[in-house]
């Protein structure tokens, strides 16, 4: 049995003008010591779909789920105090944001040892010892002066250094990852993927890497999973996502990448944004943005089956060619 | 730290000069003299009259005069009263733990209620819980401090009888002042029922100094409450799986109170203030019902003297504020 099992969540936020729907039947699933990579661009519903499995949204957003399994456990039925003992403990998260995730009113120390105080019930000594210990293992130098910083005396790539060891301090099951390296310099980056990379490893858990960066799932993720505008639109283990995407969408990020562009050739970027509250389309939600669009695609879009990534198209491509298109099927007669 | 407080030192010396003109001139503005005012109804001679104002120095060009009065005060001489004779620093250090006695009930009154007040209006936001105590606050914001005293004697002491209307103990206690604060001098008199008395008395003056500085303060609280529970550090604690009572007593409240405590400091100009109008409702033999009574007599020099040691322990106190704040704030501190 998977260690995260999410069935159809769907998150809507009551807003000034309705209700909005930011996660749109998403099914999720994450095994024990797997690298899932949840991808797409801002606004397709990444981060709220997280946090709505820990808890951590607002009160306006209202949450529906058929499933919200961890380690064998229905979080659905679950009492706030329940809840409150399985986060930070067994599942914890890091930010996109280390500097502002930090309290700047209390030290390194204070912050790291409050987790093992609540979950492990450590005493100051034990706690000391264990603190150093995490912040050598997320590789900072002179961890024992770091425990006496504030978080505005260190940088941001320090920052996620420390909301990493505050995640793993308790030998969590799972860790989810928003977005981590995304506010920091381009050299610290790598360093904090290998980091989380090798840290997964070690301790055999599972990690949730929300990423809007294709060159970032392609080193790192085991399997992916494709969002868009709330919905998820297909999933695939990494090399067949990156040999044969079936999404149009997924397509076009990769086509997107750096690397895989004709040199001398402008890189290709999707035309257009990710519909937002007021500007979602009927039937498929790529239509706008789609090369493949089709009268029907505006009535809906299809959910395909595994063989074809899960995709959420009513003509998934295989081989970069769309399935039963007519333009295409013209072609091929001709 | 140190340049910071010397930056505040700094400020005092023209702050200083300011206050001390501002008194010289204000009071001479008046109509009428002090010689005038004491010789009362008895009719006075031009001769005599103008002997005394010579004997007072009070005849001699405004310009000398002021200067006199500053090279007096650099020695530490703030003067002998017109009316009593004494000297002026004297008369105010006696009567100054009356009014710090009550500001510092008033001052506590209002953080003790208003910052609970505050917080759980933030986290209970657009709830009739919150609503009302907003509406309550601006209520007590815009109360006039004569009237507002006046409607509470009716009610207590006229209506109910339940306390006492002026002065600050029964006249069947007496004993020596120690230290100044009849709460504690009653304590340590060991005479039965001393304590009580002086409670009842201390009651109705706390509640009408204490209003408006409470409003403010538990406004301060809720806006800078909302504004603190929005950041993401407030969601790394939620996510470390701490009770929401700790999420917001600890981590939200901390850095909430950083703008708490200069509203605090604010308040001391107010209450200063507003002790003015309470203990002339109250006969409460503090400063400000000395001050008023020296601005009918025309005293110069207990008015001079008296604005200048407000003004001081205004200065005082905001510089204790700043170093609060150094020390609440790690930003500040180093
Ligand atoms: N608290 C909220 N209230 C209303 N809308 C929200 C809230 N949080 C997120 N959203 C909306 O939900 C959508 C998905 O957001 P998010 O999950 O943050 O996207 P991603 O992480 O994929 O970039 C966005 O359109 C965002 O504006
Ligand atoms: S359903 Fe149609 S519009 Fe939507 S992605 Fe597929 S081809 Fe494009
Ligand atoms: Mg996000």
């Amino acid at each position: 049995m998977a260690l995260l099992e999410i069935q159809n969540l769907t998150v809507e936020f009551q807003t000034a003008s309705g209700l909005f729907r930011a996660v749109d039947n998403v099914s999720l699933t994450c095994d024990r010591g797997e690298i899932l990579s949840i991808v797409g661009e801002s606004g397709s519903g990444k981060s709220v779909s997280m946090l709505a499995l820990m808890g951590l949204l607002p009160w306006t957003a209202k949450i529906t789920a058929d499933r919200l399994a961890f380690d064998g456990k229905d979080l659905i039925g679950l009492s706030p105090r329940q809840r409150r003992n399985i986060i930070g403990k067994d599942m914890a998260m890091i930010f996109q944001e280390p500097m502002s995730s930090l309290n700047p009113c209390f030290t390194v120390g204070f912050q790291l040892g409050e987790t093992l105080r609540i979950h492990m019930g450590m005493n100051r000594a034990q706690r000391r010892e264990r603190s150093i210990e995490l912040l050598k293992l997320v590789g900072i130098p002179a961890p024992e002066e770091r425990l006496s910083n504030f978080p505005h005396q260190m940088s941001g790539g320090m920052s996620q250094r420390v909301m990493i060891a505050m995640a793993l301090a308790c030998n969590p099951k799972l860790l989810i990852a928003d977005e981590p390296t995304t506010a920091l310099d381009v050299t610290i980056q790598a360093q904090i993927l290998d980091l989380l990379v090798r840290l997964q490893k070690e301790n055999g858990m599972a990690l949730v890497l929300i990423t809007h960066d294709m060159g970032v799932v392609a080193e790192t993720a085991h399997r992916v999973q494709v969002q868009y505008a709330g919905q998820k639109v297909e999933e695939q283990p990494v090399g067949q996502l990156f040999a044969d995407p079936h999404h149009p969408y997924t397509a076009a990020l990769l086509a997107a990448l750096p690397e895989r562009a004709v040199a001398g050739e402008k890189l290709p970027s999707i035309a257009g944004v990710v519909p937002g509250q007021h500007d979602r389309p009927t039937g498929c939600l790529f239509a706008p943005r789609c090369a493949f669009v089709q009268p029907d695609c505006h009535q809906g879009a299809r959910r395909q089956g595994r063989e074809l990534g899960e995709a959420l198209c009513n003509y998934p491509l295989v081989k970069g060619v769309p399935l039963d298109h007519p333009a295409f099927a013209v072609k091929e007669g001709a | 730290m140190l340049r910071f407080l010397l930056g505040r030192l700094a400020i005092l010396i023209p702050t200083f000069l300011g206050v001390s003109l501002i008194a010289f001139s204000f009071i001479r503005m008046l109509p009428g003299d002090p010689v005038m005012l004491m010789s009362g109804e008895r009719v006075m001679s031009e001769e005599r009259h103008a002997a005394i104002m010579h004997d007072l120095g009070l005849d001699r060009p405004m310009p000398v005069q002021y200067l006199n009065y500053l090279t007096d005060v650099l020695s530490g001489d703030l003067g002998t009263s017109i009316v009593t004779k004494r000297p002026v620093l004297g008369e105010f250090l006696s009567l100054f733990p009356a009014t710090l006695e009550l500001s510092l009930c008033a001052i506590i009154l209002a953080v003790v209620l208003g910052v609970p007040a505050g917080v759980f209006a933030a986290v209970k936001r657009g709830t009739w819980f919150d609503q009302s105590i907003m509406g309550v606050a601006l209520v007590g914001y815009s109360m006039p401090i004569f009237w507002w005293g006046l409607l509470l004697i009716i009610f207590f002491s006229g209506y109910l009888q339940w306390t006492p209307v002026s002065g600050r103990i029964s006249l069947m206690y007496f004993f020596p002042p120690v230290t100044g604060f009849m709460l504690i001098d009653s304590l340590l008199s060991g005479q039965p029922g001393a304590f009580r008395s002086a409670f009842s008395y201390l009651i109705l003056p706390t509640i009408v100094l204490g209003t408006i500085p409470l409003a403010v303060i538990a406004r301060q609280t809720r806006s800078a409450m909302l504004e603190v529970l929005g950041e993401d550090y407030v969601r790394t604690a939620r996510s470390k799986g701490l009770s929401p009572l700790r999420v917001v007593g600890v981590h939200a409240l901390r850095n909430a109170l950083i703008p708490v405590i200069t509203t605090i400091g604010l308040q001391v100009g107010v209450l200063l203030a507003g002790a003015i109008l309470t203990e002339t409702i109250f006969s409460w033999p503090g400063i400000g019902k000395w001050m008023v009574d020296a601005v009918f007599k025309r005293d110069y020099a207990v008015v001079q003297g008296g604005l200048l040691l407000i003004a001081g322990v205004i200065m005082l106190v905001n510089l204790a504020v700043d170093i609060t704040y150094g020390f609440i704030n790690p930003r500040i501190r180093h």
